[in-house]
């Protein structure tokens, strides 16, 4: 389904991503691992153009294109194919929950207004907000925040839904509410991009794991795999120096 | 002088000169600062958009006019402009000058708004496959306006006083009709203490109305509503 070749990014004179190959078939939940500053963040917003991409080509759906000569439209088309949920959530501060799931429904993809509405809503009740349609992103916590943030990815029924670092912004208890409501998402089929740090989401929810580090991939494996066998010694480094507590959940 | 007397001068020239302060200065306010409202808009937006040969212009624009004093502007444009067969009535003239000084200030305040939206809300509204456009109108500027409103309204509380520069292009408002009268009842500090409490009394609504406004504007964020 999603297809990359030879993605490059520099910053200045830093090399953030060095050459990445990778694949996502429809259903996939890939997480990708890695300590900070090995270029996770960068490749996943390169997918989405957050950040332009030095060279590379995508493979989007059977489409081909090129990465650093993509046009505007085709960026735009690929958008609406897709979701982002950021770190920081980035709700739209002056649009209460409901509104924030719409917004792309209604301007992005001229859904008529009741019916976004009624898309919107089964979307936040999915995730457990059935009772702050009306609230201010102010008005809610982190976890309720990220919450709307996935049913406003979700309601556009993307092809593929990417993570950055969902819970990295919640306390320990708030994070919880966020993972279930991430691996309902993945138990229903929905094909996930994850940049995580959570061991416990990596091990049992995703089906691949990927190892980064220094904006190379040092392994790719099968969840299972990668945890009970991993190949290099880097990732067996790594994976020693997580706490055993870490691996809950 | 008797006190009797100049307490009936005071209360009979309080309508007098009151009434060019509704029919002049209060229209000459709204008008021209709604018109500089939509100069500041687009001025701000083309340099936040960074639309090159517009941003430059912008640029320009705004030097010139806050770089030149208000009454040079209005003399220019009405003393100045009929030497090269430029025409323009008192009040038109005021309204043209006033609103495009208060353009350039009220554009920089607007841009300041702009660039205090957090990134991420571009991004997001990219990512929900809005275009530029969209995003702006829909969920920039209305944050950056619940930003600009009290540096806005300091620029209109400012403009109702400047208003009164107008007398010196032939704009029957409050300030002229205040020299007449004392230019013929002699008491000069009575009547522009006078004219200077009306004024007075104008910012102080103001200065209400923007307390309601930035009430009504602030339910989504954390100091208003609730």
């Amino acid at each position: 389904m999603l297809k990359i070749q030879g993605i490059r990014k520099a910053f200045g004179p830093l090399q953030v991503l060095k050459g990445i190959d990778l694949q996502v078939n429809q259903g996939d939940v890939v997480a990708i691992l890695g300590p900070s500053g090995s270029g996770k963040t960068t490749l996943l917003r390169c997918l989405n153009f957050l950040e332009s991409a030095d060279a590379g080509t995508m493979e989007f759906d059977g489409e081909s294109f090129q990465l650093d000569s993509i046009s505007r439209k085709e960026i735009r088309a690929l958008r609406k194919k897709t979701a982002f949920v950021f770190q920081n959530y980035n709700l739209f501060l002056n649009r209460t929950a409901i509104q924030n799931v719409m917004e792309g429904l209604v301007i992005a993809r001229k859904v008529p207004k009741p019916q976004a509405r009624e898309i919107a809503a089964r979307a936040l009740d999915k995730v457990g907000l059935s009772d702050r349609y009306d609230y201010y992103p102010w008005q809610l916590s982190g976890g309720q925040q990220q919450r709307v943030a996935i049913a406003r990815a979700m309601a556009t029924d993307p092809e593929i839904i990417y993570f950055d670092e969902p819970t990295s912004a919640l306390d320990p208890e708030l994070t919880g509410e966020v993972l279930s409501v991430m691996r309902q998402l993945a138990d229903e089929g929905m094909t996930m991009l994850v940049v995580t740090h959570e061991m416990g989401f990596a091990r049992n929810v995703s089906s691949q794991v990927i190892f980064m580090e220094d904006g190379v991939i040092v392994e790719q494996a099968a969840a299972g795999e990668f945890f009970s066998h991993p190949g290099q010694e880097r990732t067996k480094a790594f994976l020693a120096n997580l706490g055993d507590g870490q691996y809950g959940a | 002088m008797s006190d009797g007397r100049l307490w009936s001068l005071f209360a009979d020239s309080f309508w007098k000169i009151l009434l060019p302060g509704l029919t002049m200065t209060i229209p000459l306010t709204v008008i021209a600062f709604s018109l500089a409202l939509v100069i500041a808009v687009c001025v701000a937006l083309v340099q936040f958009a960074n639309v090159r040969v517009f941003k430059q212009l912008a640029r320009f624009y705004i030097w010139v006019f806050r770089g030149t004093p208000l009454l040079v502007q209005l003399f220019v444009v009405f003393y100045g402009l009929p030497n090269v067969g430029v025409l323009i009535e008192p009040f038109p003239a005021a309204v043209l000058v006033f609103s495009l000084n208060e353009g350039a200030y009220c554009a920089e305040s607007i841009r300041a708004a702009l660039e205090a939206v957090p990134v991420g809300q571009m991004e997001a509204g990219y990512c929900a496959g809005m275009t530029y456009l969209q995003i702006i109108r829909r969920i920039i500027l209305p944050q950056a306006m619940r930003t600009a409103f009290p540096p806005l309204s300091n620029s209109l509380i400012a403009m109702v006083k400047d208003t009164s520069l107008a007398a010196n292009i032939t704009v029957t408002e409050m300030f002229m009709v205040t020299q007449r009268i004392v230019a013929r009842t002699y008491e000069p500090l009575l009547l522009y203490i006078e004219v200077g409490l009306i004024y007075l009394l104008f910012s102080t609504l103001l200065t209400g109305l923007q307390r309601m406004g930035e009430k009504r504007l602030s339910t989504h964020t954390k100091k208003g509503g609730e």
